[in-house]
């Protein structure tokens, strides 16, 4: 199956969803600076790679795939848990990616913001792409 | 304050975009590897370079790398509890908080001390 953008999916999401997203997401941002703040950035860092939105994110997917199969009539439990756990299995993936953003941040920091923020964003999209095209070698269905 | 406001919004902003992206991405597997981005990082470590220097973003960047350990051993955590254990969403990804932070703290305790 190619890669796609599906832009229906998003008239699935409620405003508050989006809403519940950009406070976790900004709550976990401004988290991360008091901790590196207090405890110095070799703390504060770890906190750069938690799982903020995870919860969020996997409880919608979970709700999402329920209220599908509840449409049809459906008990959508095992199918809801299911596609949340497809979505962390795709994380501890991503998370291969992020440590290799990580590594080109550490080794190109020097250079400046501009050059080490976009050699890292550009790995790790390269790094993500080869990882989900190898795990579709590894499990082809 | 206002620098608290500043990180809110960019990193408010920077989540939802790859939130919003991860959504519409098909098939659900590709959309699973942006629940991994550097969201977090990309604000916090911009707003590091302009404010405290490559010194400590390097720092920062070096702890991300044993954070991102930790991420991948929390969503093998979630999948088990999901799969094997039969939580819901909201209970798994919430327990298995206790995993991150347990192999952050402690890799970043044996590495970096």
């Amino acid at each position: 199956m190619p890669i796609k953008l599906k832009a229906s999916a998003l008239s699935q999401t409620r405003w508050y969803e989006y809403l519940v997203r950009f406070v976790l997401g900004g709550a976990a941002t401004v988290v991360a600076g008091m901790i590196a703040e207090h405890f110095g950035p070799a703390v504060g860092g770890l906190f750069l790679a938690f799982p903020a939105i995870f919860c969020a994110s996997a409880t919608l997917i979970e709700k999402h795939e329920r209220e599908r199969k509840a449409k049809r009539g459906l008990q959508g439990g095992d199918r809801g848990r299911g596609a949340a756990a497809l979505d962390a299995a795709g994380a501890a993936w991503g998370s291969l990616a992020l440590a290799a953003f990580a590594a080109i941040m550490w080794v190109t920091a020097t250079r400046g913001a501009a050059v080490s923020l976009l050699a890292a964003s550009l790995v790790w999209l390269l790094c993500a792409a080869a990882l989900w095209l190898s795990r579709r070698k590894l499990r082809p269905r | 304050m206002v620098d608290y406001l500043v990180r809110f919004l960019a990193g408010g902003a920077v989540v939802s975009a790859f939130a919003i992206l991860g959504d519409m991405l098909r098939p659900k597997s590709v959309a699973g590897l942006f629940g991994a981005a550097p969201s977090v990082a990309l604000a916090t470590l911009t707003l590091a370079f302009w404010k405290e220097g490559p010194a400590y973003v390097m720092s920062e960047s070096r702890s991300m790398l044993l954070g991102s350990v930790a991420l991948a051993v929390y969503c093998f955590v979630v999948c088990q509890l999901l799969i094997r254990g039969r939580l819901s969403a909201l209970s798994a990804t919430l327990s298995a908080f206790v995993a991150w932070l347990g192999v952050a703290l402690g890799l970043k305790q044996l590495l970096l001390g």
